[in-house]
């Protein structure tokens, strides 16, 4: 299970532009570093973020081992219509984690 | 009409004058800083925010680990010490202190050791390990706010000396001691970094540089380095004791773990 703290508005306006803030706990290894036997470490990243709302895709980024440890993620969205905002993450090593706030509009 | 406004202005320009003049007076009474207050404005912003607090990530995980049982007794600290953690709400100011049949001072770290080999039955975490940080940040953030309030156990005295002799003493290639460069000239820049007062109001502190969680100890074997000494083994009591003297040098500065270091 996945570390993951999301600021999200509960209820927002129709028409709002409301900020979705997330942060996952993940250590973003480079695969450019040696580990203490000298070998390289593999790389394990996040490699892809995404959000959507009510299954409409909002946002989505391409991560890069040059991204830190723990990334956090902060974007805009125009409040439509009440739903579900789905962020998922998906890396290296088979990592993924989701992570769901409803937001109602009115 | 205008000179009303201007009357009005000036009285306005002499109440705030006033009022800094006031805040200024009481700041008097206590100059101490904590890092905090020497941050840029976004790395305040980060610690204060508890959804970009990346120090909340460990929090979180350390109150999973709290009511996750572990060890040959199947216990969690949860059990014992409630599921909520109210309980070790102060714990934190009061560290290090000597446990109960102890003879020497132990930190927060080596205190969650202890209950795990004690009475969970489990092998002592390793110092800097992930969980156990998490753990500690856990248990000090139910003291977030309070004020530092070490304990007057007079056995931890000769403890205090002990840490503050090693604070004042030179050391290393450099030939410095952690006085010189905090108590001397805190405030002013070392390679264009603030020298802070060295108050360890926020540990286990989320420090940017090093993308993790780290502890006191980590912290100090960091500057250990930096002045080019020998770092002592982890497991030596002169952290113990250099914490103890930090502590009680900070005593009254509110706790702020977890807090977020550049």
């Amino acid at each position: 299970m996945s570390n993951i703290l999301v600021n999200a508005p509960k209820t927002a306006k129709r028409g709002d532009v409301v900020e979705i803030k997330a942060l996952i706990m993940h250590p973003m290894e480079t695969g450019f570093r040696p580990g203490p036997n000298g070998r390289i470490i593999p790389r394990n990243i996040i490699e892809r973020f995404t959000a959507t709302w009510n299954g409409a895709e909002i946002f989505a980024m391409d991560m890069s081992p040059a991204i830190a440890a723990n990334p956090f993620v902060s974007f805009f969205a125009r409040a439509n219509d009440s739903g579900t905002v789905v962020l998922r993450w998906t890396g290296d090593e088979g990592f993924a984690a989701e992570h769901r706030v409803d937001i109602a509009v009115e | 009409m205008t000179r009303q406004f201007l009357v009005i202005g000036l009285g306005l320009v002499f109440a705030t004058s006033y009022a800094v003049a006031q805040v200024g007076s009481q700041s008097g009474a206590d100059k101490r800083r904590s890092g905090y207050q020497d941050m840029s404005e976004a790395l305040q912003k980060m610690q204060d925010d508890d959804t970009a607090n990346p120090g909340m990530l460990f929090v979180q995980l350390g109150g999973q680990l709290w009511a996750k049982a572990a060890g040959v007794s199947n216990k969690s600290c949860a059990d014992c010490h409630g599921v909520d953690a109210t309980t070790m709400k102060g714990t934190a100011t009061r560290y290090p202190a000597i446990p109960q049949g102890g003879d020497r001072p132990v930190d927060l770290e080596g205190r969650i050791n202890l209950c795990r080999m004690e009475h969970q039955k489990a092998e002592p975490l390793p110092p800097e390990n992930r969980d156990l940080l998490a753990l500690a940040a856990f248990v000090a953030h139910q003291s977030r706010g309070l004020p530092i309030a070490p304990p007057d156990d007079p056995r931890l005295e000769a403890f205090r000396a002990q840490g503050a002799e090693i604070y004042r003493r030179r050391q290393g290639q450099l030939n410095l001691s952690c006085a010189i460069c905090h108590d001397d000239n805190a405030g002013k820049k070392l390679a264009g970094i603030a020298i802070p007062e060295a108050h360890p109001t926020g540990y286990p502190i989320y420090r940017l540089e090093w993308q993790a969680l780290g502890s006191l100890k980590r912290r100090l074997r960091n500057c250990l380095v930096g002045i080019r000494a020998a770092a002592w083994p982890l497991d030596s009591p002169e952290y113990t004791a250099l914490e103890l003297y930090l502590m009680e040098r900070a005593k009254g500065l509110k706790l702020e773990t977890p807090a977020v270091r550049p």
